[in-house]
């Protein structure tokens, strides 16, 4: 009999590989987007099924308790995501913004984009983990750039260029970590197999292992776009079809974080090493304050949102850098709240964004007259962005905020002040976008609002009820990371 | 370790770093294409020796790749596409190249005062490898901001990457992974080429990135 575990680990990269090459050589246009749908539903069914059996770790494939909800949640969102971009992309087709040729090509990248985060999630090997990133990158520079504006070249130029500088980067930090982990374990595949690293990472030279986080993190953080790296997220995020931009933000950053995650175990599992914590509270405070200042000043509202990823990017790494069961559980959930939310988030504003012509906010007023259904799910999503209860960022947010304040007051109040920024800033945008008098188009959106509610109805959810199931499974990951 | 094969892999390496520093101060396109195809070529040597001292033959893969795509193949393209274009015009420099002469060589100490306390445990080889892979990609990062053109910027990219190929083959015995992403690297360099030059010459008459930096999307 075939083991079933590694089966099904194979089959939720095997399935998106197979969808995007199916979908990169079908030309009829109707049935692609459903084809999309029914490859990323298939792969979330695979993830889902990992809770139930799981694989032994191979020297290339690992799925433990660290990565396996992440790739139900990357399964999942990619999943919601397909079915919003289905009525988002006829939309596109019906107003001559994309040709068949280009959706064509834009199904096989969506679904080469699922495969290659899928398997930076699974890879236990760093460098395995390293190409995937790099594919995942390639993708998305190709998706960006996809309208052939001026606009959303410059975005997919600035992204490529800074996005291979920091991969490239990485790469030189996980040659470093092979040289520290060759010189204990020998030459050959177990050095960078990564629960192998872990394991013996305290005999490893703490300098070498120095000098490589820090080529690490600020590479992948690149990537997860924290500041000063950030200079591409919100071009990348404002210019290209909006289910990337939601994809993007959602899972995109996730996955690099966990890359970060990865390694600041190994750190933290050497002792003489430094560190890593400091490093990342300080990129994540800049991230947050200047995000939070820079929200002000927005014209465009994929763009807001964009800088309001970066924040919440920032809030994530404060976390994981404070470290501590509280601190590392409060990180967690936030990643997972942050990336439902921002998701549903962008679900609306593409909607909105389509229905009005426009992506500027002066042009865009009293969505909650014109556009109820859509208006009342962007307030909400903002709502849960902003963390205000009873959403689920509310209590990620204020467990890292209570978690600080007990042990590094000074920088918890440097924390609050750019959380009570970024509020500030949103609500004033927000109370432009929904209320007052309708301006714009008026015409009934052709929109799918099932993928919005069910991610808003998740944070919602979380913020009011954690399942005792979830919340052990929590802390025994945030244990875990230390 | 023999003497003499240290001497050469060191030869192969400090010489690459040597063609890093021409690559600043090219101030014309051909001349820039043509130091790079050199890049590439003392890269692959470099590869080539290292898999003959390792005794590791799929180290000749990579350096037969770096040879063929990097070295031949993206060049030839590369001056093409710019005789097409017509952009065979100076190129400018963002400061003048006395102060981006200085400030590579300052990159080169720091990653000489880094890299070599740090691997002191390691053998001499792996050593002064990294040191001169370290200096090599620092040095590519410093001409990718020290250009305005686009095709500055990706030969800026692609000499960053033969840094890396040097540090990757010289950790000893790193297995294939690495250089299925080295070729990986180099179809990333063929597609941009490919697509955005094309693009950019489409849209804008130019491939002076400063004519992108207007479209900032950031007017009210």
């Amino acid at each position: 009999m075939i083991d079933l575990g590694s089966f099904i680990v194979k089959a939720i990269l095997i399935v998106p590989a197979a969808a995007a090459a199916l979908l990169a050589l079908l030309p009829d246009d109707r049935t692609t987007a459903r084809l999309n749908v029914l490859g990323t539903l298939l792969t979330l069914l695979c993830a889902v099924a990992l809770f139930f059996v799981r694989p032994e770790p191979s020297l290339f494939l690992i799925v433990d308790d660290v990565n396996v909800v992440f790739i139900v949640l990357n399964t999942f969102v990619g999943f919601t995501t397909s079915v919003f971009s289905a009525t988002y992309i006829a939309h596109e087709l019906e107003t001559g913004h994309l040709t068949p040729v280009y959706l064509r090509f834009y199904h096989a990248m969506y679904q080469t984009l699922m495969f290659a985060m899928n398997l930076a999630l699974l890879a236990n090997n760093v460098g395995l983990m390293w190409v995937a990133v790099e594919l995942a990158t390639l993708t998305t520079v190709l998706m960006v750039g996809i309208y052939r504006t001026p606009q959303a070249l410059e975005a997919a130029w600035k992204y490529f260029i800074l996005g291979s500088v920091g991969i490239a980067l990485a790469l030189f930090g996980t040659i470093l970590v092979y040289l520290g982990s060759s010189a204990v374990l020998g030459e050959g595949l177990e050095a960078m197999a990564w629960s192998v690293l872990v394991k013996r990472a305290s005999a490893f030279d703490p300098a070498l292992l120095n000098l490589a986080f820090v080529f690490l993190l600020l590479g992948y953080g690149t990537k997860v776009g924290l500041v000063p790296l950030h200079a591409w997220l919100p071009d990348a995020h404002a210019e290209g079809p909006t289910p990337i931009s939601a994809v993007l933000s959602g899972l995109l950053l996730n996955v690099a974080l966990f890359a970060v995650l990865r390694f600041k175990m190994v750190m933290s599992a050497n002792e003489r090493a430094l560190a890593p914590g400091p490093l990342m509270v300080t990129l994540g405070l800049v991230s947050v304050v200047f995000a939070s200042f820079m929200l002000y000043r927005r014209h465009d509202i994929k763009r807001m949102f964009a800088y309001s990823s970066i924040e919440h990017m920032g809030i994530i790494s404060f976390a994981f850098g404070m470290g501590g069961p509280l601190a590392n559980f409060a990180g967690l959930l936030h990643m997972i709240m942050h990336s439902l939310t921002k998701s549903a988030i962008f679900f609306a504003v593409g909607h909105i964004a389509q229905v009005k012509g426009t992506q500027k906010m002066a042009d865009i007023r009293g969505l909650t007259h014109s556009h109820p259904t859509l208006g009342w799910g962007l307030v909400v999503g903002v709502i849960a962005i902003m963390g205000l209860p009873p959403m689920g960022l509310f209590m990620s947010e204020f467990l890292i905020l209570s978690s600080t304040f007990s042990r590094q007051p000074t920088l918890a109040v440097v924390l609050a002040l750019g959380l009570l920024v970024a509020l500030g800033a949103l609500l004033r945008h927000l109370n432009g976008l929904a209320f007052g008098d309708a301006q714009g188009s008026e015409a009934p959106a052709q929109a799918s609002f099932m993928p919005m509610f069910t991610h808003l109805a998740l944070v919602l959810a979380a913020g009011i009820f954690l399942p005792a199931p979830l919340v052990s499974w929590f802390q025994n990951v945030a244990g875990l990371l230390r | 370790m023999d003497r003499l094969a240290l001497d050469i892999a060191h030869m192969f390496a400090g010489g690459l770093v040597l063609v890093s520093f021409m690559l600043l101060y090219q101030d014309r396109m051909f001349s820039l294409i043509n130091i790079f195809a050199l890049h590439a070529f003392v890269v692959s040597l470099s590869v080539a020796w290292q898999a003959h001292i390792q005794n590791a033959p799929h180290l000749y893969v990579t350096a037969a790749i770096a040879l063929i795509v990097k070295a031949l193949v993206i060049p030839i393209v590369l001056h093409r596409i710019i005789v097409r274009l017509g952009i065979h015009r100076n190129i400018e420099t963002v400061v003048g190249i006395g102060q981006i002469m200085m400030g590579g060589i300052g990159l080169v100490a720091l990653s000489i005062l880094v890299m070599l306390p740090i691997t002191a445990a390691e053998g001499t080889l792996v050593r002064e490898d990294l040191a001169f892979a370290l200096s090599v990609i620092l040095l590519g990062l410093l001409m990718m901001v020290s250009r305005r053109n686009a095709v500055g910027q990706v030969i800026g990219f692609m000499s960053i990457e033969n840094g890396l190929i040097l540090a990757a083959t010289g950790a000893k015995g790193m297995p294939l992974v690495v250089e299925i992403s080295v070729a990986f690297s180099i179809l990333v360099a063929l597609i941009v080429i490919g697509i955005f030059l094309f693009r950019i010459r489409e849209r804008f008459d130019s491939v002076d990135i400063y004519a992108l930096d207007r479209f900032r999307g950031e007017q009210p």
